[in-house]
């Protein structure tokens, strides 16, 4: 076998590697684990694009782990789809993406963000095995695989929003909140894996999908991962933990924890759509899905508006955004069993809740990072406490202000190519659910322009005289997620064509996916 | 922690060699019998376990030091990926010594036997490798904890005296 073929065990083989190999250069040289990390990231970053373009022409893959067929078949010529799989669709390449992205910006933020103390060595370790565990929720095709990463993203992270924990008391107050909930929906999400095992015997996504009824136990099992999940995503009535989470953890932590819970909403869009598909009464669970999505983006966006702390308002912000996301896919489910209107608006607004998913890492992470940029000068959160920061931190300002543009939803950049999206499509299946969505959005504007007049504009503050702009690979990360949001702003065409069309196909359809393990049983 | 009586130091002097080499026993023996990396790696960290208890943290902690047991951590993780990468003649993680006949090579003979040690391929390597990471692993966090103790005694001694 040649090297492309092993691509998809690359991706994470590599990263994990440089995880390891850390606590030793550790102890060499200090600076050098930093580019160990960012390297092994931007590995993963070209081979996820590698196999990106590969899966996208040449259609999904199976990379089987430790053997050469995905199946045991025994003597008596019984097959047992058994191994340790990746199965990657368009769904899951697009997923990847993102991560690959995210976390690769993030460990270039953090070599000048993170100062050299003791821990250094262990917070790049723990970023690596975050970025292994997201990569790994996203390409396994095996539940319990999916399980085992889903533990591994809720310690490494857990860890990592601590990372701040010796000098004060709220990073690790916030870490034990995240790992209560974290351990409940591990815990629950392994109790639905147990369901499924004792009923089928399967815990293949592909064979467990071909065998689905949607009997009792099913509906369960379906009732338990809905909302753990949603939880793990930080939809509202679940979101205790988001805020605190989010706002005193290290920014660019901040920003691949946001790609964390998407993982998780991954998750939930692949239970309900490549396990149960039709078997399951589309339209409830697509309302229950809307109501998440609708509790999220009105209680997340009236939530922010009162908050004086920049990260934690972003964080509430952030709540509201994953709103959008559950209300376009939940009116995809909603009408997935119905054959005229799922062509005529189900797929757009599915296409717009899958493309809000990559934007709304893109713009989130961005605003994140300026965030951390005026901590990294001003070492305060508090709006209060700020002023007058656009005379010293020019690029800064204009990173903040097309963020803010964008999750806004204003027209040359990419949060309103997806929101129209969702918007167009929502108002034909239930007009009342879309005037809400514009509702927050109006609000949404309305908490950055207060956010980036108490920061950025008035005179110069003179405790802040000192202060210089950010170092360059802070600016450099944050003016290449810049230029990704106005291109995909500029030409959302090309974008959805290419990427979230084929990943929302491959959800709807579900025998694409389970098609190419169980070869067209 | 303080050191505790002659008695149980004596003991312990007596005892965690042979805990020691049970649990490498485990590890070693983890692809014939019950357990594995992970059990017998605890094993050996509960003999690291009675020596803070026994010879209090002072004492023990000329023997135990964090920063090697974090290098043998790291090693021992190294070791496990490296064997996995090697596999990537055929796919990541392919047990490619199984059946070759050479080192832990030899087929399994089914049915009831004493065992033989010298089968299961990459097994046994992935096993020491576990086994040193969670001996390692398991070290460091009997001694952080141990260090933890000692200092929520200085603070409660500290409230006391005032």
């Amino acid at each position: 076998m040649k090297l492309m073929d092993h691509i998809p065990a690359l991706i994470i083989a590599v990263p994990l590697l440089a995880a390891f190999l850390s606590p030793v250069v550790g102890k060499i040289n200090k600076k050098v684990v930093g580019i160990l990390a960012a390297l092994a990231l931007g590995f993963s970053l070209i081979f996820t694009i590698i196999l990106a373009v590969k899966i996208l022409s040449v259609g999904p893959q199976v990379y089987v782990f430790g053997a050469k067929s995905p199946s045991l078949t025994l003597p008596s010529g019984l097959k047992f789809p058994i191994r340790i799989i990746f199965q990657i669709d368009a769904m899951g390449i697009f997923m990847g993406l993102i991560t690959a992205l995210v976390s690769f910006l993030g460990a270039v933020y953090s070599l000048a963000f993170i100062d050299k103390n003791n821990g250094i060595d262990k917070y790049y370790s723990l970023l690596l095995l975050l970025a292994v565990s997201m990569f790994g929720m996203e390409l396994t095709g095996d539940i319990f695989n999916f399980f085992v990463f889903l533990e591994i993203a809720s310690m490494a992270s857990v860890s990592l929003i601590c990372y701040k924990g010796t000098e004060r008391g709220e990073p690790v107050e916030a870490g034990f909140k995240y790992m209560v909930v974290s351990s409940i929906s591990a815990l629950m999400v392994l109790f639905a894996i147990g369901i499924f095992y004792g009923e089928y015997d399967v815990l293949n996504m592909a064979a467990l999908a071909s065998v689905i009824k949607y009997s009792q136990l099913d509906k369960i099992a379906l009732g338990i991962l809905v909302p753990v999940l949603a939880m793990k995503a930080g939809a509202v009535p679940m979101h205790m933990w988001t805020p605190d989470a989010y706002s005193e953890a290290p920014a660019p932590i901040t920003m691949i924890l946001v790609a964390a819970s998407q993982a998780s909403l991954y998750a939930l869009f692949r239970v309900v759509f490549s396990l149960y598909n039709i078997t399951l009464n589309t339209l409830v669970v697509g309302w229950i899905i809307i109501i998440f999505g609708l509790l999220s983006m009105f209680i997340g966006v009236t939530m922010a508006i009162i908050q004086k702390d920049i990260k934690r308002l972003m964080a509430y912000h952030a709540i509201s955004q994953t709103g959008y996301m559950l209300l376009g896919v939940g009116v995809g489910l909603a009408v997935l069993a119905n054959p005229i209107a799922l062509p005529e608006y189900g797929i757009t607004a599915m296409e717009g809740g899958i493309f809000h998913i990559m934007n709304h890492a893109l713009y989130k992470g961005l605003l994140f990072l300026t965030a951390g940029a005026l901590f990294y000068r001003t070492g305060t959160r508090d709006l209060d406490k700020m002023g007058g920061l656009a005379h010293s931190m020019k690029y800064t300002t204009i990173f903040f202000i097309i963020g803010a543009a964008a999750i806004a939803g204003l027209p040359p950049f990419n949060g309103f190519a997806s929101k129209l999206l969702i918007y167009e499509s929502v108002y034909r299946f239930n007009p009342l659910l879309s005037i809400i969505a514009m509702v927050v959005s109006i609000l949404t504007l309305a908490s950055f322009v207060k956010v980036f007049h108490s920061a950025f504009l008035g005179p110069q503050l003179p405790q802040f005289k000192e202060v210089k702009e950010v170092p360059q690979s802070m600016v450099l990360t944050m003016a290449v997620l810049s230029c990704l949001i106005i291109f995909f702003g500029l030409f959302p065409d090309l974008i959805v064509k290419n990427l979230v069309h084929p990943a929302v196909m491959s959800l709807i359809e579900q025998f694409k996916y389970t098609g190419i393990v169980l070869g067209g049983r | 922690m303080k050191e505790m009586s002659k008695i149980v130091k004596n003991i312990t002097k007596l005892v965690y060699g042979f805990i020691i080499i049970f649990g490498f026993y485990v590890i070693v023996h983890g692809h014939l019998t019950p357990g594995g990396g992970f059990q017998g790696g605890a094993v050996v960290a509960s003999a690291f376990a009675l020596l803070l208890i026994s010879y209090g943290q002072l004492e023990a902690k000329k023997l135990l030091k964090v920063d090697i047991f974090s290098l043998l951590e790291s090693c021992g993780l190294t070791a496990f990926i490296v064997i996995a990468f090697l596999g990537l003649g055929t796919t990541f993680f392919y047990n490619f010594l199984a059946n070759s006949g050479g080192w832990f090579g030899n087929a399994v003979t089914p049915g009831i036997n004493p065992g033989d040690m010298n089968t299961a391929g990459v097994l046994p390597l992935m096993n020491m490798a576990v086994g040193l990471e969670v001996f390692a692993g398991l070290g460091i966090i009997v001694l952080l904890m141990a260090e933890g103790a000692e200092y929520t005694n200085k603070e409660g001694e500290h409230r006391n005296d005032r």
